[in-house]
């Protein structure tokens, strides 16, 4: 019942965003589209926490905030060295442990280092993520400990130690 | 974005002799146009980075850099240009799924090609100097 309002609540801001248009005859058939979609989503049962990813929205805004800093700062990295004459880049391949097990926080934890410009996860295993690097600089653990933590802590996953 | 420039100032010109300029539009559009071409910069390197790159592993890295800073930082010219209207918000939520489905793609690739067996190539790489004996 809960995801079914959630649910219900998003689609009803993202019509109004789409559309635009205030007028009776629009808003009823927005009214109508949602509830039909909320009612086969109740009836294939996918109303779980995967459809309906309700994140705590401060914690995901400021770790937005954090990775878009990280963000930038990679890509003052590369754009150094492919800009630079000689091109000096040390391609490297390393195995990140992942820490936790719940499928939305590996997702987001994969998607931050390929985001990062200079990482790019490419295999997903049970207990690690291959990452390549572009630098060698780039693919030290330490740094990824603390984007795990924190992507962890963003979808409100309790991290273990590694 | 020169000519819009120019526009902006001339619109705000002509509605008085005492040359009272519209100080906020003005800056509103030195702004946006200041994110787009850093935009296009990084769109640019990012180019230049997939030609010069030497393998595909480290030619996506560069190709990631236009959609993640390259992409994102147009995006924001183009909102704060149309400021609070309902077209921000549609930009906004573009900016949005760009964030998430810019890496998931890459992530697909990426994966194709090393499950095709498809090895890196690691370790130190300086570009062949272009004044050497280069046959």
């Amino acid at each position: 019942m809960r995801y079914a309002l959630i649910l219900a609540i998003m689609m009803t801001v993202a019509w109004l965003t789409l559309s635009g248009y205030f007028i009776p005859l629009i808003l009823i058939f927005g009214a109508i589209s949602i509830a039909i979609v909320v009612w086969i989503c109740a009836r294939m049962g996918i109303l779980d926490v995967e459809t309906v990813p309700y994140m705590s929205l401060p914690k995901t805004l400021s770790y937005f905030i954090w990775l878009f800093a990280e963000i930038v700062k990679a890509n003052m990295q590369v754009i150094k060295a492919v800009l630079s004459p000689d091109l000096e880049v040390s391609p490297t391949l390393v195995k990140i442990p992942l820490n936790s097990d719940e499928d939305i926080a590996e997702t987001m934890f994969a998607n931050s280092i390929t985001l990062t410009p200079g990482t790019v996860s490419v295999d997903m295993q049970p207990d690690y993520i291959l990452v390549h690097a572009l630098l060698e600089e780039m693919s030290a653990p330490e740094d990824f400990k603390e984007m795990g933590e924190r992507s962890a802590w963003a979808v409100g996953v309790k991290a273990r130690e590694i | 974005m020169m000519m819009s420039l120019i526009l902006a100032a001339a619109s705000s010109a002509d509605q008085g002799a005492s040359l009272n300029i519209d100080w906020i539009g003005l800056f509103r559009t030195i702004l946006s146009c200041a994110s787009m071409l850093t935009g296009i910069f990084f769109v640019m390197a990012g180019t230049l980075g997939v030609l010069r790159l030497p393998d595909f592993y480290t030619r996506l890295h560069a190709a990631g850099m236009t959609d993640t800073l390259g992409a994102e930082l147009v995006i924001l010219g183009l909102i704060i240009q149309s400021g609070f209207t309902q077209m921000s918000l549609k930009l906004l939520l573009v900016a949005f799924f760009l964030l998430l489905t810019s890496p998931t793609a890459t992530h697909a690739i990426a994966n194709a090609a090393y499950k095709a067996k498809l090895n890196p190539k690691l370790g130190k790489y300086t570009a062949p100097s272009v004044d050497g004996d280069g046959s």
